[in-house]
């Protein structure tokens, strides 16, 4: 995973590598810039909104504020995650309003060179091109870079 | 950069305006103190100078000729009637829409701008017709006395004593500038008195010890030398003694006293003009008529030390405390602190509660003291949003102006407890309420005024709005007193859009409140100014958003009221926490009447799945909630407690909930960004556990729930029946 330092100043600029964490959801490995992520919390549970649809599990309490956490798997069309204390929510940043994303459990922080990210081949199911960016492959294994503003923009247009 | 400047400009304009709107509307109430009048001009002048710096040219046009006029007034060369206070009322009106078209755009009425320019222009004499720039003096008297410096200008020799404060300086006024425009108007020569400066050790740098005696000869009229120092009034002393016109202006001082009433036999001011003239002689208004003192001091002062005096006597009014003005955002974080603070509070008494200790009371006579200082804290913070309704009762006062002028019928605005303190976003989410209430009152209340005599009401309908605290919460009632609800009308109405049954017998309120029902309004036609097809439920349901309630009640040929009560503040209320569905939840205190607990002898079915609680002999519709809100129950078991809760309409419905745990204080965080609008839920709040619970919504979760919706339009039909 090292850069090749090229003679370009341009492609020095693009060698730089960003951090990504990686996290499961539903078996699948999938990650985010580190720089979208605010915190990730244990799973607590949640206030159930009504009405709600099956992939936004509820409000939480997120130091004062009222935030919504919204089952990734769901979401992506998966299985729903079954919620247990072992499970995670990450908190990212959406417009300034924090959002809490229920994963299976957080990997790694992985550095990534822009240039290895692969365009998201492409598939049947028009949910997974909008909320995956691209991938890549880590240690043999294929991670998702999340569109982190689709997924979570989403929902408001549901509810 | 620019863009901030004007924002603080349209923010001083709406406080100018506000100002010019209070003050014409003391004079419209009989009050013709000149400080009031000299409140109202420097108000306009203000606005015109900021408009002229950012190029608002119509606004400029317009403030000017509101002004010219004014100064007239100012002057005592025209009398106040009652047409030209309406004209200025109405012109307020219009600068209002001015500074609103400058601010964000759109269009004036062109017709209606003409017409007031027209009005105005008939009142302004005719050499004030050009458009200059030309900054008028402040004080009284000196504007009497220019009736004696007439159009022909003779050359006139004035003694000015000017010696700046401190803080002229530290605002960056310059006197070399001040003197280069006395220059401008003919000869000046300047003496500089340094008596007052102290040897070298002792000097204080800030400090201002220079003073000047300038002797102007000049043609130009005293108002003229006057306006020089406008800017630096209340920061300098001064004294401008003009040859001639000492006289004159006790003569006039004489009339001016006389003609508002006398001015205080006692020598002494009443106030001190402020610190600030500490050694200029005492306004003039302040001084006994006649203008007693050889040394003719009350000329010599002009009317300059007036303004500050004028000043005072404004802030006084409006309180005398300083202000500070703080960004709302701060005020907010600071409310959502308090909040957490008060749910840390809690979790924390909880949490002692759960202490396996044997001896906790130190402990809680602690948390006690904890708690009063939260819930003091909270109240302060509370207290700094909270805002008297006044501003929104003036704005209330110009509607109905506009209304009136609108329908040709006479009416007007009474306030009372306009310094009512109501949080700043009820406030503001009042305004369009209220307005659409008081054009109604207008529109469909006051009758005209042929019609008025008729009936031996006086011509002028009169419309009264107040404002009281009333346990908790704030109460705002519009009363007219005009012709009253039309009931047969309004059922008329009703039945033909459909909203009851034509045979339907309905009580005189429920028919009143009909004027509440969605999609009716009465009047025949859309007229400009009320109906715009909307009607009062859009009035209903604002006031709903904000957790209140309205009211209406009315007598034939007396008038109508209408009722708002409002919670006092928006983050705070009284729940009481239930659970439904293994889920923890709030409704609000006051849309409850009473709570019971349910046993199987109360429900009886009524079809297939209606259910009905009787209660003491009368039977009212059941409503899940749990079922409302699509929340599964884990076990079968019926629900054991009943909140009964009345809707707008009177309606009694039984909401059906598991348990009560408590009542309680909750701090409301709104949904808002969080998801978008639930049906049944009004917002949420943290528990003391830290667990978010939502707080219902009765009045959604009746509508929700179509067995109750079903058997709401059911008893409508077998009432009619």
């Amino acid at each position: 995973m090292q850069a090749e330092v090229k003679s370009n100043d341009q492609e020095v600029k693009h060698a730089q590598f960003s951090e990504f964490v990686s996290f499961t959801v539903a078996g699948q490995a999938f990650c985010l810039k580190i720089t979208q992520i605010r915190e990730i919390r244990r799973w607590s549970p949640v206030t159930i909104l009504p009405h709600a649809p099956s992939d936004v599990l509820g409000v939480m309490n997120l130091r004062g504020a009222v935030i919504p956490i919204y089952d990734l798997s769901a979401r992506f069309g998966l299985e729903t995650t079954e919620a247990s204390e072992r499970n995670v929510v990450i908190v990212v940043s959406s417009a300034g309003k924090p959002v809490g994303l229920l994963a299976e459990s957080v990997s790694e922080i992985i550095s990534i060179n822009p240039e290895e990210i692969q365009e998201t081949p492409p598939v049947d199911s028009r949910n997974t091109k909008e909320y995956i960016q691209g991938i890549i492959s880590h240690d043999e294994t294929m991670v998702r870079i999340i569109n982190l503003d689709a997924v979570i923009s989403v929902p408001e247009q549901v509810l | 950069m620019s863009g901030s400047i004007q924002d603080t400009f349209f923010e001083e304009c709406e406080e100018l305006l506000e100002a010019t709107d209070e003050g014409l509307s003391a004079i419209e109430g009989g009050d013709h103190n000149p400080e009031v009048v000299n409140a109202v001009f420097r108000a306009v002048h203000s606005i015109k100078g900021g408009a002229g710096a950012f190029g608002l040219d119509e606004l400029v046009a317009f403030a000017h000729r509101f002004e010219t006029v004014f100064d007239e007034v100012r002057a005592n060369r025209m009398e106040l009637d009652e047409p030209l206070i309406q004209l200025l009322l109405r012109s307020c009106d219009h600068l209002y829409n001015l500074v609103a078209v400058a601010r964000d755009g759109g269009e004036t009425d062109q017709a209606h701008h003409d017409m007031l320019i027209e009005a105005l222009d008939k009142y302004i004499p005719e050499e004030e017709e050009d458009l200059t720039f030309e900054p008028m003096g402040l004080g009284g008297p000196m504007d009497v006395s220019a009736i004696d410096i007439p159009a022909a200008p003779t050359e006139e020799t004035y003694q000015i004593h000017f010696r700046p404060l401190k803080d002229m300086y530290s605002t960056g006024n310059e006197p070399i500038f001040l003197f280069q425009a006395l220059q401008e108007m003919g000869e000046l020569s300047i003496e500089l008195d340094v008596m007052e400066l102290p040897g070298f050790d002792s000097i204080d740098p800030e400090e201002s010890y220079l003073s000047w005696n300038l002797t102007l000869v000049t043609t130009e009229a005293r108002s003229t030398v006057e306006a020089v120092f406008e800017f630096v009034e209340g920061l300098c002393e001064l004294s401008i003694e003009g040859a001639g016109d000492a006289e004159a202006d006790a003569a006039a001082l004489a009339a001016l006293e006389a003609a508002f009433g006398g001015a205080p036999a006692d020598p002494t001011p009443v106030s001190e003009p402020a610190a600030m003239v500490e050694e200029t002689p005492a306004a003039p208004f302040e001084q006994p008529a006649p203008a007693p003192t050889p040394e003719a001091k009350p000329e010599a002062s002009g009317g300059k030390p007036a303004a500050p005096k004028a000043e005072n006597a404004k802030s006084e009014q409006r309180g005398p405390n300083p202000t500070l003005r703080v960004d709302l955002e701060r005020v907010d974080r600071l409310i959502n602190a308090v909040g957490e603070l008060i749910i840390n509070h809690s979790m924390l008494a909880q949490q002692i509660a759960n202490l396996d200790v044997a001896d906790v009371r130190d402990v809680e006579t602690e948390l006690e003291g904890f708690k009063n200082l939260a819930r003091d804290i909270q109240e302060g913070v509370m207290s700094i949003r909270a805002q008297p309704v006044k501003p929104l009762f003036q704005r209330m006062a110009r509607i109905v102006r506009e209304a009136s002028s609108a329908t040709g019928k006479t009416c007007k605005l009474v306030t009372e407890g306009e310094n009512t303190e109501v949080d700043k976003t009820v406030i503001e989410r009042l305004a369009d309420p209220l307005t659409h209430i008081l054009r109604n009152a207008v529109d469909h209340g006051i009758e005209k005024p042929e019609d008025r005599e008729g009936t031996n009401k006086d011509r002028v309908g009169e419309i009264r709005l107040t404002a009281s605290h009333r346990s908790g919460s704030v109460c705002i009632e519009v009363k007219d007193d005009g012709a009253g609800v039309n009931r047969p009308r309004v059922k008329q109405i009703a039945i033909e859009k459909g909203l009851i049954p034509e045979n339907a017998e309905l009580t005189d309120s429920e028919i009143d409140n009909l004027l509440f029902a969605p999609g009716f309004s009465t009047a025949k036609e859309v007229s400009n100014l009320s109906g715009r097809g909307v009607g009062m439920d859009v009035v209903k349901n604002a006031v709903t958003g904000l957790g209140g309630r309205i009211n209406i009640s009315s007598s034939p040929g007396k008038g109508s009221t209408f009722t708002i009560i409002l919670p006092l503040t928006l983050a705070v209320m009284d729940g009481m926490v239930v659970s439904v569905a293994d889920q923890t939840m709030v409704v609000p205190i006051t849309s409850i009447v009473e709570t019971m607990r349910g046993n199987d002898d109360m429900i009886n079915n009524l079809g297939a799945d209606g259910t009905l609680l009787s209660i003491r002999g009368s039977f009212v519709p059941i409503c899940d909630v749990a079922g409302a809100l699509g929340l599964e129950k884990k076990d079968d078991q019926p629900p054991g407690v009943y909140l009964l809760v009345e809707t707008e309409t009177g309606q009694r419905s039984a909401l059906a909930v598991d348990d009560i745990h408590d009542q309680r204080q909750v701090v409301i965080k709104s949904l808002d960004g969080v998801c978008g609008e639930i049906a049944g839920v009004a917002a949420a709040t943290i528990l003391g556990d830290g667990k978010i619970a939502m707080i219902l919504d009765p009045e959604s979760i009746l509508a929700t729930s179509p067995a109750v919706g079903a058997f709401d339009t059911e008893r409508r039909m077998s009432n009619a029946s």
